[in-house]
C-alpha cells in the first residue's frame, strides 16, 4: 500500500508539471484550482475508477464529472497520462480547433462524458447519471469534483436534496475546498462554511480529509465505496495553486497562467529540472 | 448627428466594461439610490470600481446568479436602483426565469450590466460565449435591450438606463474596441444613428460590427458601392423609423451582430420588414450554432464578423438589386 501511495505521488507531481507546462504554452486557462485538484483527480484515475482509455464509452466505466470545469487542464493532463489522446494534444490547449477547449467539451474529447464550465451544475448531471446506472442495475460509481465557491450556486443544494432522498450511495462529491474564489476568500465573498454541516444535514455522509494527503484520498475514496444507503461527500482542505509557491493561496493566480520568467521556477518547485 | 468620415475616425480603443467601470462609479456620487451587485466576477465586469468607491452600497452575491437578479428586484421594490452584473451568459442565463418574473413581469426597475458577451470571450470557449442573450432578452416584454458600440456610447447607455424606470438589459464585451462616438455623444434609448450615410444598400449594425460596417462602408466606396450604416445601439425598442427609411432609400439591408442570426438584430429587423416593406435581406452573425475556444480576433474571423464578410455580403446584395 505504502508502494502505491508513493507511486500516486509520483505520478500527481507528474501531471502538476505537466499543468504547468500546458497552461505556459496556452497562456489562457485556469491554474491555481487545477494544481489544487489534481491530487484528487489522480486518485481517481490511477487508484479508484474502473476505466478503459482504449475504449471511452466502455459500458463498465464508472463516471467522473468535473464539476468545476474550469480545472479541465487537470483533467486533461489525466487523460492524456492515461492514454486517451497524446499528450501533444496539451499544447493544443484553447485554440481554435483544438478538442481540449476552456472547458470540458464532451462532443470532442475522449474521456469526457459531459460538458461543463457553467458552475453549479455538474452534481445534479453526476447525480442523473447515479441513477440511471442504478436502474440498469450496474455496480459502476459516480464521481464529481466541485469547488468551494462552486458550492454557493443553489443548484447544487438541489441536487444535494436529490441525491441523498434517492439514496445515490454510488454518488461521491469531492469538494475541493481551497478557501478562495475569484474575487477572494470565499468566507468574505459569500460565505459556505460549515460545508461538513451543511452535507451532513442533507442527509449525505461526509468524510474531511486533506486534500494533497494521497493516503488520505485514497482511504477515503473507499470509504465512500463501502457506505451504503447514501452518497458521500469527501471535504477536502486544499490549497489553491498547491505545489508551486508562486501561485499558493493567491486569488490573483485563479485566471492566471505562468509566464516565462515564472515558469523555470514553477518547474523547480516541482522537482523538474528539464 | 453622429456622421463622420474616414479622417475624424478616432482610433482609440476601449472595452465597453471599462467605460462601464467607469461610468457606473460616477453615477454612484451622483445618485445614492444606485446599489451595484455581483457575482464573483466584481474585477471582470468592472462593478469593482464602484464597490470600492462605495463599498456600503455593493453586494457581492457570490457565485449565484438566481438569487442576485431576484435580490435586485427586492432591492427595486424598495425604491433602490439596482445595477447587477456577471458575464453575459450567467446574468441572461443561469437569471431568466428569475429576470422574466421577478424583474420584468413587475417592470422592477433593475438594470441588468452583463459583460463578455459573444464569441469574443475568446479562449474559454463556447460554454462561456453567450450568442443567444440578446434573443431570450428581447422575448421578454417590458425589456430593454441596448449593445453599445464604443466605450462612449457605453457611458450614454448606463446613464440612461439609470435614468430611465424599468428594466434594462445592457450588453458589453471584454476587449478593447475601436471608438465609433466622438466624446460626448448623447444616447437615447430606441434611437438609432446614422454613422456613415449611404444610398446603394444599409449596414444595420449593433455592438463592436458598428465599427466593423464603418470600415467596410470605406472600401466599399472605393469600389463605387455607397454604403450606410445605421447604427442600432437599443435592439429593443427598435428604432422603426430609421429602419424603415434604410429600406425605402436603399433597398438593400445587410445586418451585422456578434450573435446568433436567431432572434437578434438580425432577426428584429427581418421581423418588422418581413410585415411592413419586404426588403432584400442579408443577416450576418453567428449561423445557429454554438461558439469555440480560441483567440477573440480568429474567432471573428472564423464565424466572419468582420469587414471582409460585409463588404462580401454588400457586394453581392447590391449585385442581386439589379
Ligand atoms: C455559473 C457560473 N458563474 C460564474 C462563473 C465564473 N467563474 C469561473 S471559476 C469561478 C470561481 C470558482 O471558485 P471555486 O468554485 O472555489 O473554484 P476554485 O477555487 O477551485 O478554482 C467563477 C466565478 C462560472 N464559470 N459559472
Ligand atoms: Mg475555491
Amino acid at each position: 500500500m505504502k508502494e502505491k501511495i508513493a507511486d500516486l505521488e509520483e505520478k500527481a507531481r507528474r501531471l502538476r508539471v505537466a499543468i504547468v507546462k500546458t497552461l505556459h504554452k496556452s497562456q489562457s486557462g485556469h491554474t491555481g484550482g487545477s494544481l489544487s485538484a489534481i491530487d484528487m483527480v489522480c486518485a481517481l484515475y490511477f487508484h479508484k475508477m474502473r476505466h478503459n482509455p482504449a475504449e471511452p464509452a466502455w459500458d463498465g466505466r464508472d463516471r467522473f464529472v468535473l464539476s468545476k470545469g474550469h480545472a479541465a487542464p487537470a483533467l486533461y493532463v489525466t487523460l492524456a497520462e492515461c492514454g486517451y489522446f497524446p499528450a501533444e494534444d496539451l499544447m493544443m490547449l484553447r485554440r481554435l480547433g483544438s478538442h481540449l477547449q476552456g472547458h470540458p467539451d464532451s462532443k470532442g474529447t475522449p474521456g469526457v462524458d459531459v460538458c461543463t464550465g457553467s458552475l453549479g451544475q455538474g452534481l445534479s448531471m453526476a447525480n442523473g447519471m447515479a441513477l440511471g446506472l442504478k436502474l440498469d442495475g450496474k455496480e459502476n460509481r459516480v464521481y464529481a469534483v466541485l469547488g468551494d465557491g462552486e458550492l454557493q450556486e443553489g443548484q447544487i443544494w438541489e441536487a444535494a436534496m436529490a441525491a441523498a432522498h434517492y439514496k445515490s450511495d454510488n454518488l461521491c462529491a469531492l469538494i475541493d475546498s481551497n478557501g478562495l474564489q475569484i474575487d477572494g476568500d470565499v468566507a468574505k465573498v459569500m460565505n459556505v462554511s460549515s460545508i461538513s454541516d451543511k452535507f451532513k444535514a442533507f442527509g449525505w455522509n461526509v468524510i474531511e480529509i486533506d486534500g494533497h494527503d494521497m493516503g488520505q484520498i485514497v482511504a477515503a475514496l473507499d470509504q465512500a465505496e463501502a457506505h451504503k444507503g447514501a452518497p458521500t461527500a469527501i471535504v477536502a482542505k486544499t490549497v489553491k495553486g498547491k505545489g508551486v509557491h508562486l501561485f499558493e493561496n493567491k486569488a490573483s493566480y485563479h485566471g492566471v497562467t505562468p509566464n516565462d520568467d515564472e515558469l523555470p521556477e514553477a518547474l523547480r518547485c516541482l522537482g523538474c529540472c528539464d | 448627428m453622429g456622421r463622420r468620415t474616414h479622417t475624424e475616425r478616432d482610433l482609440t480603443m476601449i472595452a465597453t466594461r471599462d467605460a462601464y467601470g467607469e461610468a457606473l462609479a460616477e453615477l454612484g456620487g451622483e445618485n445614492d439610490k444606485i446599489v451595484v451587485l455581483d457575482a464573483d466576477l466584481s474585477g471582470s465586469t468592472k462593478t469593482g470600481v464602484f464597490a470600492k468607491k462605495f463599498p456600503n452600497r455593493f453586494f457581492n452575491m457570490g457565485i449565484a446568479e438566481a438569487n442576485m437578479v431576484g435580490t435586485a428586484a427586492g432591492l427595486a421594490a424598495v425604491g433602490k436602483v439596482p445595477f447587477l452584473s456577471t458575464f453575459a451568459i450567467f446574468a441572461a442565463g443561469r437569471g431568466w426565469e428569475q429576470i422574466r418574473q421577478s424583474v420584468a413581469y413587475p417592470k422592477a426597475n433593475v438594470k441588468i450590466v452583463a459583460t463578455h458577451g459573444g464569441v469574443t470571450v475568446g479562449e474559454d470557449g463556447g460554454s462561456h460565449q453567450s450568442v443567444e442573450d440578446v434573443a431570450i432578452m428581447r422575448a421578454i416584454p417590458n425589456m430593454t435591450v441596448i449593445v453599445p458600440a464604443d466605450g462612449e456610447e457605453t457611458k450614454g447607455a448606463i446613464r440612461a438606463a439609470a435614468a430611465y424606470k424599468g428594466p434594462v438589459y445592457v450588453r458589453l464585451g471584454r476587449n478593447k474596441v475601436p471608438s465609433v462616438f466622438p466624446a460626448g455623444h448623447q444616447f437615447e434609448i430606441g434611437k438609432g444613428v446614422v454613422v456613415v450615410p449611404g444610398t446603394d444598400l444599409t449596414f444595420i449594425t449593433t455592438g463592436l460590427m458598428t465599427a466593423a460596417a464603418v470600415t467596410a462602408a470605406e472600401k466599399l466606396k472605393a469600389e463605387g458601392i455607397s454604403a450606410r450604416v445605421l447604427h442600432i445601439g437599443t435592439i429593443k425598442p427598435l428604432d422603426k423609423e430609421l429602419v424603415l427609411q434604410a429600406a425605402e432609400e436603399t433597398g438593400a439591408i445587410v445586418t451585422a451582430e456578434e450573435h446568433s442570426v436567431v432572434g437578434g438584430l438580425g432577426g428584429a429587423v427581418a421581423e418588422f420588414l418581413a410585415e411592413t416593406r419586404p426588403t432584400l435581406m442579408k443577416r450576418v452573425g453567428i449561423h445557429d450554432r454554438f461558439g469555440t475556444s480560441g483567440k477573440s480576433d480568429e474567432l471573428l474571423k472564423y464565424f466572419g464578423l468582420n469587414a471582409e464578410t460585409l463588404i462580401e455580403e454588400a457586394r453581392e446584395i447590391v449585385s442581386r438589386k439589379k
